[in-house]
């Protein structure tokens, strides 16, 4: 191992991280806005969207993010319209993500007891009402687990951006072993820049389920500090 | 002196998914202040009739009516009106993520948008008549069955119901849980309040109900005051159904 060289290459990571990070980020927000929408549509039956809403989770969980991203990138400028790199790569991870996250939703409301809803009724709530202060809340908390499985999944996803000429953490590390050969150092330093990066969220996420668990609810012995 | 009626059905009849009938042709009326207890065998339809009376499921034919006024599921007002009707079920259906000053506020803070200062004030004397005034912070999995039944009677009480539906409220409680919630009950029923009781349990619906009916099959097969139809039960399958709550004959 080349030390010199990986102290030498930690800045061009760095920034790579970084890009790595943002557009993450932003494509697991808007991955969340599209889930919520789409499990609002697949659990309250509205019709003409639910078709749609199924055909988007169906496309979008059955082809690869590499074949959206290409798609993005290569067909849509043929349709007119051009995104930047990192549009087509929040863009392609948001269209991804969109329908785990719809799944994970949709799960976490089915798994609401129906009998809380007609609980909810029989006091005169309506069923919007019921959905946002009774169902909701409860859906929230069972689906954090696999909310936070998707994060973790869609943070790794975000690998395959290279292909689209983003200067991501693979870019970087494909540039370097391209330019000087280097790919022990190259590759290393790859996996530990996305260690660091998945490591801390990974811990968050599992004390985050440990405080929301459903089944945890005033149990104040499961709640730090209390 | 003729007392208000204010619930009616009429030829009530129910199927899940167009089945066999499970209630084939309910007429019944219930007037202010009286308590009903529906008793019969499990299967026969009891919870689905309270069910429809709270506009829980759709029926097949027939109607029901809230003081003369016909009520339908997908109406509009379906939602006024079950704010006068109160149900208890037997499983306990708290909301795990709300505390109990939560559960009991919610309705009438988000349906009839009361003062949350003065709601704050009659739920704590609610909670206090049923001795849970020191759990009103507490979560719902923190409370025994027995408990979690009383503040779902609170909980009911709260939207100030015309009428209280309760479905074996204690079926699913430890026996010893089973007395301090019946002891609610009564004291409700005293009060005068409208009530409809499916329970299991005899002696208590003995001494709460005005009137008792025996449904089989989907059919009110009985009908009587209780102190007759405990002890002279006219028809061979309410005396049969009885029969199964003495032990002592076996
Ligand atoms: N949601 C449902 N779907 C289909 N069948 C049901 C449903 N609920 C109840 N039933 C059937 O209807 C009949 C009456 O049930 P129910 O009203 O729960 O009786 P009870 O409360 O007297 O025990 C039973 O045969 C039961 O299997
Ligand atoms: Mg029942």
């Amino acid at each position: 191992m080349d030390f010199e060289f990986i102290r030498g290459n930690v800045p061009l990571y760095v920034e790579a991280a970084g890009i790595t990070l943002r557009i993450s980020f932003l494509g697991i927000l808007l991955s969340t806005v599209i889930g919520l929408l789409c499990s609002l549509v697949k659990v309250f039956k509205i019709p003409v969207l639910g078709f749609v809403v199924n055909c988007y989770i169906e496309i979008s969980r059955n082809t690869p993010l590499l074949i959206q991203l290409f798609f993005l990138y290569f067909g849509l400028p043929k349709l007119g319209i051009v995104l930047s790199s990192e549009g087509c790569a929040i863009t392609g991870l948001a269209f991804l993500g969109g329908s785990y996250m719809a799944e994970a939703f949709r799960t976490g409301i089915e798994q609401v007891p129906k009998i809380q809803t007609e609980t909810g009724l029989s006091l005169g709530l309506t069923k919007w009402q019921v959905f946002l202060h009774i169902i909701l809340p409860q859906a929230i908390a069972t689906s954090v687990p696999v909310f936070c499985a998707n994060i973790i999944f869609l943070i790794k996803e975000t690998s395959v951006f290279s292909a689209v000429a983003l200067a991501d953490l693979m870019f970087v590390a494909k540039d370097l072993i391209g330019i000087y050969y280097k790919t022990d150092e190259a590759l290393f330093m790859l996996v530990t820049a996305y260690l660091m990066i998945l490591l801390p969220i990974s811990l968050l996420c599992s004390w985050v389920e440990r405080r929301v668990r459903y089944a945890e609810f005033g149990n104040s012995s499961a709640v730090p500090g209390k | 002196m003729k007392q208000e009626v204010i619930l009616t059905t009429k030829n009530l009849k129910k199927s899940y998914d167009n089945e066999q009938l499970v209630l084939k042709d309910m007429s019944f009326s219930l007037e202010k202040g009286e308590v009903v207890v529906v008793v019969g065998p499990s299967g026969c339809g009891k919870s689905t009739f309270l069910r429809c009376l709270n506009m829980l499921e759709p029926i097949d034919s027939g109607t029901i009516s809230f003081k003369d006024q016909v009520i339908e599921r997908d109406r509009k007002d379906a939602y006024t009106i079950r704010q006068k009707i109160g149900m208890v079920f037997q499983s306990y259906d708290l909301f795990p993520h709300l505390t109990i000053l939560g559960n009991i506020l919610l309705a009438p803070l988000k349906v009839q948008k009361r003062e949350k200062q003065e709601l704050i004030q009659e739920a704590e004397q609610l909670l206090k008549r049923v001795g849970l005034l020191d759990k009103k912070d507490a979560y719902p999995r923190q409370l025994s069955g027995g408990q979690k039944q009383r503040v779902a009677i609170v909980r009911a009480l709260m939207m100030h119901p015309e009428i209280l539906l309760l479905d074996e409220i204690t079926a699913a409680l430890d026996p010893e849980m089973v007395r301090e919630v019946l002891q609610v009950v009564l004291e409700l029923a005293k009060e005068g309040m409208t009530m409809v009781i499916v329970t299991h349990e005899m002696e208590f619906a003995k001494a709460v109900s005005d009137r008792v009916l025996f449904m089989d099959q989907g059919l009110v097969v009985e009908e009587g005051k209780p102190e007759d139809f405990f002890t002279s039960p006219q028809t061979e399958r309410a005396k049969q159904f009885l029969n199964t709550f003495h032990y002592e004959a076996i």
